[in-house]
């Protein structure tokens, strides 16, 4: 925060580029150097806007701003200092074992920025060095592999765009709307740019040997979060990645290597990936019985339900991100599903009864977020937003009535359900249910 | 034919995925050579999953009674005397309905595998110190645990033999296959429902459980 404050009051000197001497930055700070035009108009009691708009010259504009490497790893400016990951404190027992929730609200493009990817840890983040970490392969394969973070590297690489969705997201509001908030109904969910291995390039490495068909991924941190994941999945499409959106994986993200499983429930993507074992049946682990199965009304569960089902939301207007008065609006949002593409998202202005396509920006990709838009002429008079997509497989997102007469409202997961929000008159937005 | 190809093969999967793993090479023949064979030790070191068919299990034993001393020393506090939970830390006992408005799943109602209940505690309980307890430990928490939800009596004493064949009382609660898609929606373009059956049933305006969405992070929220 503290050189933050240096965008404020810009540091000039007028011989040049010399370093500034403590004493003369002693003079400039109390506004005698020439970049204290701020401070002269600030004195004559005038606001921001009025010092930075025309026919003003603002104070950035009149002097000189710091150099390079004054930030050596950039940061947003500090006027973006409310678009953060949140969390929802009374959802967990403790932050160690709880989520943190995107700001999808401000998200500008389909790449959820790294700094505000959505956390989920079930024992905290670990702080893992590189040069001791260990990625070990065994079980039904004809050689065990043990791998430091250089031989990972080392394999043929990929860079694929994919989102990671926690099945849990929106899973608070199964039996009625609770959190009016964007962020928070829609926020377990992140798009980037992974670089790894493929896994099958790992596995033909290893062989497999007969009665291969599962494999238990297995995490460093202390929960040791362990997930079974069906063999012919890994083979396919799945990545050990170490890169995340041209940079070395988060701490947050599982760094140095996490598992990525396009598609899939959030929980599959094993972070701080440590283990592969190859065996010939499922595990059945806890997070695969006792969580991330949903309970059905009539007392049976479903379990192993990987894939994430299409959906899509409206990020603007959103109830962060309220209209204001009438005229014409950009409706902008997100469409997912981890079944595919996104063929097709239509939105609504009345609740469900008129839809009207809206436009799919490029790049349209498999099992990533795909961003789309709609032009609306508001005339002021209340409005029920809505979007539903459409994947390549022909899936249509539903309604949360027809989600609901299935499954009831005790799954959690996979709540998949077209959104309603509830724009007023005076350009508030709710999130509302319809029957 | 490469030993992958003859695994999958074997496994019956299909010609696609033989085909998205050509060129793998025969048995005893790694492509690249990165990396070193882990030894027997370090394999046994972190293999530490349990399998409902009791593979993983270590040797070694518990019983109900040695468990109820350490369930006191390192799990009560969070998850209480009788599994009943702390404030928001998971119940671990509970045999009410599955159906109705709030069920609340635990060990005793939901968990279909008495193993995965070793494996879980043995991995990441408790919480603050996992991996602390050893294997009797572990032995003797579950079989407390499973004896605070009356799964199993309390001479009951867990190891490599007893704990697999515990039956657990939901143990066919389970589909194990993806019923979706389970909603077949049409894409229905105008006039998809009457107006005056649109109807708000459920607003989130007005509730108080929503925390702060700018400024800086909402760290005291009432549960
Ligand atoms: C400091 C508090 C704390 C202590 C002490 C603790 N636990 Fe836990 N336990 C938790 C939390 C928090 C979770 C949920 C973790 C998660 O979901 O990621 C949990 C989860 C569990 C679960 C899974 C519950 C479910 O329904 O899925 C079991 C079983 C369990 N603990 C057993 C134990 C045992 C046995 C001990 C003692 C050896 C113990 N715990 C000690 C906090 C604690």
């Amino acid at each position: 925060m503290a050189a933050d404050r240096r965008d404020v009051r810009p540091e000039f000197h007028p011989q040049g580029f010399a370093p500034v001497s403590p004493q003369r930055r002693g003079l400039l700070r109390a506004g005698l150097g020439l970049g204290a035009g701020s401070a002269l108009l600030a004195g004559r009691g005038l606001r921001a806007e009025e010092v930075a708009s025309p026919p003003a010259e603002a104070p950035y504009s009149l002097s000189l701003g710091p150099g390079v490497v004054d930030r050596v790893y950039g940061q947003p400016s500090r006027f973006e200092a409310g678009v953060i990951r949140r969390n929802v404190p009374w959802l967990t027992a403790s932050p160690e074992t709880s989520i943190s929730f995107t700001p999808l609200q401000h998200q500008q493009g389909i790449i959820t920025p790294s700094g505000v990817f959505f956390e989920r840890y079930h024992a905290g983040r670990p702080t893992v060095d590189p040069s001791e970490h260990r990625l070990m392969i065994h079980g039904l394969v004809d050689r065990p592999l043990l791998l430091t973070m250089e031989d990972l590297r080392r394999f043929p690489s990929v860079s694929r765009i994919h989102f990671i969705e926690c099945p849990a997201n929106g899973g608070m509001e199964w039996r009625g709307a609770q959190l009016n908030s964007l962020q928070f109904t829609h926020g377990m969910i992140g798009c980037a740019e992974w670089t790894g291995v493929k896994l099958s390039t790992l596995l033909e490495e290893t062989g497999l040997t007969r009665g291969a068909k599962w494999v238990l991924a297995e995490g460093a941190d202390g929960a040791h979060m362990n997930r079974s994941i069906p063999l012919e999945k890994c083979l396919d499409d799945c990545l050990v990645v170490y890169g995340q959106n041209g940079e070395a994986l988060r701490p947050e993200q599982g760094y140095p290597v996490r598992l990525l499983i396009p598609g899939w429930q959030g929980n599959v993507n094993v972070k701080w990936l440590r283990r592969l074992e190859i065996g010939n049946q499922p595990w059945f682990t806890r997070e695969e019985t006792s969580k991330y199965t949903e309970l059905m009304p009539d007392g049976r569960a479903r379990g192993f339900t990987w894939p994430l089902y299409a959906k899509s939301v409206i990020t603007f207007p959103c109830p962060e991100m309220p209209a204001k008065g009438p005229g014409i609006y950009e409706i902008r949002g997100f469409a997912w599903s981890g079944l595919g593409k996104v063929a097709q998202v239509d939105v609504s202005l009345d609740g469900g009864v008129n839809w009207q396509r809206a436009r799919l920006q490029e790049p349209v990709l498999p099992k990533a977020l795909t961003r789309f838009t709609l032009e609306w002429r508001w005339d002021g008079r209340p409005a029920l937003l809505q979007s539903r997509a459409v994947d390549e497989t022909g899936f249509v997102q539903p309604t949360l009535a027809a989600l609901r007469r299935v499954r009831g409202t005790n799954p959690i997961y996979n709540k998949n359900a077209i959104q309603t929000w509830q724009v007023k008159a005076d350009g508030t937005v709710f999130n509302v249910q319809l029957a | 034919m490469s030993s992958l190809h003859r695994v999958l093969a074997a496994a019956g999967l299909g010609t696609a995925l033989l085909a998205a793993v050509a060129g793998a090479e025969e048995r005893g023949a790694p492509r690249y050579g990165y990396g070193t064979v882990p030894t027997p030790e370090q394999i046994a070191g972190w293999a530490i999953a349990v399998r409902p068919d009791g593979q993983g299990l270590p040797p070694g034993r518990g019983s109900v009674e040695q468990g109820a001393e350490v369930y006191m020393q390192q799990c009560a506090a969070c998850h209480g005397t009788f599994g009943e939970g702390e404030g928001r830390y998971p119940k671990l006992a509970g045999e009410g309905s599955l159906t109705g408005e709030r069920p609340e799943p635990t060990v005793g109602n939901y968990w279909p595998f008495a193993t995965t209940l070793f494996d879980y505690i043995n991995r990441a309980m408790p919480f603050p110190a996992p991996r602390s307890l050893s294997a009797e430990e572990v032995y003797a928490t579950v079989a407390y645990v499973l004896n605070l939800n009356n799964v199993v009596p309390a001479e009951f004493v867990a190891d490599r033999d007893s704990l697999p064949k515990v039956r657990m009382p939901n143990r066919d609660g389970f589909l194990w296959q993806d019923p979706r898609p389970d909603t077949h929606e049409q894409a229905c373009m105008q006039d998809c429902r009457k107006p005056e059956e649109v109807r708000i049933v459920s607003t989130a305006e007005g509730k108080t459980l929503t925390p702060r969405t700018t400024g800086p992070l909402d760290t005291e929220m009432p549960q």
